[in-house]
């Protein structure tokens, strides 16, 4: 059973749509990265979910209720901000209690002074307390407890922000790029710690941001949104080596994908270099295609002999491997390889590659962007030398 | 710190502390004329210390002659009421023109606008005329109620909460507050320079304020400060200004002392919503 169900969401400002009938479903405990650019509507998404926006259309369904027509408070979801958005005027510690108090303590009770004589709040009090130290603890900010956010690093407002959101056991985790604000070596170690809060609080989560990496590393299934559109959504796994569309190619992926615009015959086939391609449902005559190809399935070679013939444009040295940017003789395009430190050495700005292609890793697109599914019949070239 | 006693510097402290005195002088004048006999003040010499020291009688004279302590507690009830009432109208009126949408948000910063253009001085006849069918003259309701919506407190608070990220509104909409409740527990908490800018102003305009005083008040039971220094001075002391002197100082001696006690956190009020010059 889904526990959390987003059915045909529409909204739009001032004319414009800003999401398209976004349908999406999450199992229970999953973790759902939701990738896009920005402006592709990812964020406006999960303030709809969280109810802080209202949508024209569509159903939100959360553990079974539909709440699309209920007040954020009602909702019982927790939400994560880019900018943590804790009570500067508060500690640590009251942060994490207040969603408490406002569940638990009626109006009445938390009236200042007033509220301190009523029967039974103490004991509230006392509760509300005693599980603010333990999520204080699990997270490690047992310490942070009486400091105020402008006293705090990003990093511990950060594990502030997460704990005021566990501390209520929400039914849906929503997270706004909670890791954007903090600076690199930071980031890489808060993500496997999102990973294991969000696995022992068991609800599904909910995770926006535009990174990328975050999303393919974090989440069991991650969605890419474009233009207000769901493009695909899929293991990290998947999307990345079966992308359903042009864009999410080229989204997903560092450096970005090559595509290079070519034409597929009436027989349905499709030819580049020494690799053809054929397409399993041919259009009729000639239309103009895109051929993807991820840059760590480009091979160059230093001995021109080769069926596809570049220049070396620009290397780029990253340590572990080597961006180098050839132009194609005959097309003029550029096309990026991603290769060993080795296999580069030779390679200088100005000398003549041959560029080769690993069989069966070339995608198709249409012209519109739909991934177009096709095999590879035929490739002529000796590859041996780039596996070698 | 010799050493930096350059001539910049010592110029610079002169022309500042020139300034200072000339802007003090009539405070000064009026410190030392509260501290003179008759005779003196009216004499053709001009000394600013008093050759006999009459401070005793002149005080004397302003507190007896005239009910200080209820002048000062209409003064400190009239400011008061107003403060509030202008914070509990002004503070969720520009929290709900900052934060929510609604359509009539654009009307209403048009109304706060032309508001701003409107002094008191042009709607003053109406206001008496309705008063007075009220037959509300006379009265602290008279004294408080034409100031109760202040279109400056909204304007000046609604600069201040537009600063106050989203974000912080939703994740109290997600604790479970009310809209209230953000006001309440959100909103002015974090809004304290704003409110304490907003409070010099107010409270310095109407402890200062002779014009709606005059218009509405004519039972002396109701005079704030400065109406009733101009009562004493028409019906009292005539020509006594060394009294009339000692009594103004009486008058303007809470502000000073206000500001001299609260001046840091004032000037930090001021700076941080920008209020400045």
């Amino acid at each position: 059973m889904s526990i959390l169900s987003l059915r045909g969401i529409t909204k739009s400002f001032a004319g414009n749509a800003i999401l398209k009938g976004v349908s999406l479903e999450a199992e229970e405990g999953e973790f759902i990265a939701l990738v896009g650019p920005s402006g592709c509507g990812k964020s406006t998404l999960l303030r709809i979910v969280a109810g802080l926006e209202h949508a024209d259309g569509g159903e939100i369904v959360i553990g079974g209720r539909e709440v699309s027509r209920l007040a954020a408070a009602d909702r019982n979801v927790a939400m994560v901000f880019q900018s943590y958005a804790l009570y500067p005027h508060l500690t640590a510690g009251q942060n994490i209690a207040v969603p408490l108090a406002m569940r638990r303590l009626s109006g009445v009770q938390r009236f200042p002074f007033v509220g301190n004589f009523l029967p039974g709040q103490r004991q509230i009090r006392a509760d509300i307390q005693r599980q603010v130290r333990e999520m204080a603890s699990s997270l490690k900010i047992d310490h942070l407890l009486d400091r105020k956010p402008g006293q705090m690093s990003g990093g511990q407002r950060q594990r502030v922000a997460l704990a005021r959101a566990m501390v209520r056991s929400p039914s849906a985790f929503l997270m706004d790029e909670p890791l954007s604000n903090l600076d690199a070596n930071l980031r890489v170690h808060a993500r496997g710690e999102i990973v294991e809060l969000h696995r022992r609080a068991g609800v599904p989560t909910l995770y926006v941001t535009h990174d990328q990496s975050e999303a393919l590393s974090m989440a069991d299934r991650v969605a890419v949104m474009i233009g207000g559109t769901l493009l695909q959504l899929a293991s990290p796994k998947e999307i990345y080596d079966d992308p359903a569309h042009i864009e999410v190619a080229r989204f997903l992926g560092q450096p970005r994908i090559n595509v290079i615009e070519t034409r597929m015959e009436p027989s349905g086939t499709v030819r580049f270099g020494a690799i053809t391609l054929a397409a399993e449902n041919p259009a009729s005559g000639e239309v103009p295609v895109m051929l993807g190809v991820r840059p760590e399935f480009v091979r160059l070679s230093g001995t021109p002999d080769g069926m596809l013939k570049a220049r070396v444009e620009r290397t780029e040295f990253l340590g572990s491997e080597v961006i180098v940017h050839a132009r194609l003789d005959a097309i003029g395009e550029t096309i990026v390889a991603r290769i060993s430190p080795a296999e580069a050495a030779p390679l200088t700005a100005g000398i003549p590659v041959s560029v080769e292609i690993e069989p069966d890793r070339a995608m198709l697109f249409a012209a519109s962007g739909e991934r177009l599914r096709a095999q590879t019949v035929a490739f002529a070239a000796p590859l041996e030398k780039a596996h070698g | 710190m010799t050493a930096n006693l350059s001539f910049g510097r010592i110029l610079r402290f002169t022309l500042l502390s020139l300034g200072a005195l000339i802007f003090l002088a009539p405070y000064i004048f009026m410190i030392s004329t509260a501290g003179k006999a008759q005779s003196e003040i009216f004499s053709s010499s001009l000394s600013l210390i008093p050759e006999q020291w009459s401070y005793v009688e002149n005080f004397t004279k302003a507190l007896s002659r005239v009910s200080m302590p209820t002048l000062l507690m209409n003064g400190v009830i009239v400011c008061a009421m107003i403060f509030v009432v202008q914070i509990v109208v002004a503070i969720p009126c520009a929290y709900a023109m900052a934060k929510l949408k609604f359509r009539a948000a654009r009307l209403m910063m048009v109304l706060v606008m032309l508001g701003l253009l409107v002094p008191i001085h042009a709607t003053a006849l109406p206001l008496y005329v309705a008063f007075d069918r009220l037959a509300v003259l006379n009265s602290y309701t008279a004294l408080v109620a034409p100031f109760s919506i202040s279109v400056f407190a909204i304007f000046l608070f609604l600069q201040f909460f537009r600063a106050i990220p989203d974000d912080l509104i939703h994740a109290a909409r997600l604790d479970g507050m009310s809209e209230t409740g953000i006001v309440a527990r959100v909103v002015v908490p974090n809004a304290w320079p704003a409110i304490t800018a907003f409070a010099i102003f107010s409270v310095v305009a109407h402890w200062n304020d002779l014009f709606w005083p005059l218009v509405v008040v004519t039972n002396q039971h109701y005079a704030t400060p400065p109406l009733g220094l101009l009562y004493f001075r028409a019906a009292e002391a005539g020509d006594d200004y060394g009294a009339l002197m000692a009594a103004t100082l009486i008058i303007t001696f809470p502000l000073v002392a206000a500001f001299l006690v609260a001046q840091k956190r004032f000037v930090e009020g001021i700076t941080m919503t920008g209020l400045k010059g």
